[in-house]
């Protein structure tokens, strides 16, 4: 339970380890963007620290790296496919940083840190929890940008378009929101 | 807990030809699955492109590659008749390179005196809230200015007004309009070219049309 929880709040891979800042700030111009890249980064951080985990006795210690990058790139592949096939609306507007999720550091991170050294369950789990709490945090600045910068939540107006401030739909826009929510998050885990 | 296995050469080479082995026969096995329902997706994407661009037809002729002048990739060309095999139109699949993040492709609709019946931008990486207005913005009839529809790029200057053209661009998105246009423009030429080139071979294909019916 313990490796479930601890990637929302105390080590969540983006407001806390500043893990995967790259498509953090790439795709987080709307809520569902983000999201949709939190979902797909969560499955491929499950499958990969399973699959990891089941054969980590098996790969000698100087080839580690490479073969785990190939796991991830190639459940990475999946998605892609997947996604392409089913979802073709999302896949467009995530584009580019679906491929990227294969140098994603959360996911070879955790292969690497957790497990390759641990059992596969609660590698599935610490999967599990990282991959939520990406996308919980990709979901929450995605939302505040989305609603600071034109109005909308989850494509829903709020408020008329025109009182928004472009800033935060452009990358600044992104720096300045996470920035603030990093601080937000550190006050209410020493709260 | 198997030990962990030592890094000599057969090993790593075993190690790393077995999970290379894995990963490309499940990466074949997904895309034979999916291969088919993503050609579907994208075919269907892009006939809704073409009917929505386009004034009501009842089937598309055959479609054609043709690389413009001034671009380095080809158009694609989609000529669409009525019942009764008359012309209603031709929808272009352009694209630019001079977006605000780079490529995107839209697709234009022309009726036979060139005016543009209609567009629909399908893929673009441009900023959203600013150029990815582009899909809405140039067809708003409130605003003439703005409004691409019904105007015939060989008579209007299709450029952005603060380059001395006819359309008023995007509020802050002066770049990715200057790429719509752009690409707009590029379907333009390369259809007028190809239907001045077949306007002899048209009467021939009409002649066939009406000897296949009789």
């Amino acid at each position: 339970m313990k490796n479930f929880t601890k990637g929302f709040l105390k080590e969540n891979p983006v407001f806390v380890l500043l893990l995967g800042m790259c498509p953090t700030l790439g795709v987080t111009s709307s809520a569902i963007n983000g999201m949709g890249m939190g979902l797909a980064t969560t499955f491929v951080l499950v499958m990969a620290n399973f699959v990891v985990s089941l054969v980590k006795s098996g790969i000698p210690d100087k080839v580690r790296i490479p073969s785990f990058i190939v796991i991830i790139a190639t459940f990475v592949t999946i998605v892609q496919l997947t996604m392409q096939a089913y979802l073709p609306s999302l896949y467009e507007s995530l584009g580019l940083f679906i491929p990227l999720i294969v140098v994603n550091c959360i996911v070879l991170g955790r292969a690497e840190a957790f497990a390759s050294k641990n059992t596969v369950w609660s590698s599935i789990v610490d999967g599990l929890g990282m991959g939520l709490g990406f996308t919980f945090a990709l979901t929450l600045l995605g939302a505040v940008r989305e609603f600071l910068g034109s109005g909308k939540v989850f494509g829903l107006t709020i408020y008329p378009e025109h009182y928004g401030s472009l800033i935060f739909v452009l990358a600044p826009g992104a720096f300045i929101a996470l920035g603030y929510l990093i601080a937000i998050i550190n006050k209410l885990k020493k709260a | 807990m198997m030990a962990k296995r030592e890094s000599n050469f057969i090993n790593m080479l075993v190690t790393l030809f077995a999970v290379t082995f894995i990963a490309s026969a499940s990466l074949g096995l997904v895309n034979e699955f999916t291969r088919d329902a993503i050609k579907n997706a994208n075919a269907k994407a892009q006939e809704k492109a073409i009917a929505s661009v386009l004034p009501n037809f009842d089937k598309l002729g055959k479609s054609l590659k043709i690389l413009p002048k001034d671009g380095p990739d080809s158009l694609e060309l989609f000529p669409a008749y009525d019942a009764r095999g008359n012309e209603v139109g031709t929808a272009v699949k352009t694209y630019t390179n001079k977006g605000f993040s780079g490529h995107f492709t839209v697709m234009v609709g022309f009726k036979p005196d060139g005016t543009i019946s209609g567009y629909e931008v399908l893929q673009h990486q441009e900023t959203p809230g600013l150029g990815s207005k582009m899909g809405q913005w140039f067809r708003n009839k409130d605003k003439p200015k703005q409004d691409i529809i019904g105007k015939n790029p060989g008579k209007v200057n299709f450029h952005v007004s603060k380059d001395g053209g006819d359309i008023d661009a995007i509020t802050a998105a002066t770049i990715s309009s200057r790429a719509f246009l752009d690409a707009v423009r590029r379907a333009y030429n390369t259809w007028k070219n190809e239907s001045d080139a077949t306007i002899g071979s048209t009467t021939k294909k009409d002649d066939q049309t009406k000897g296949g019916n009789s």
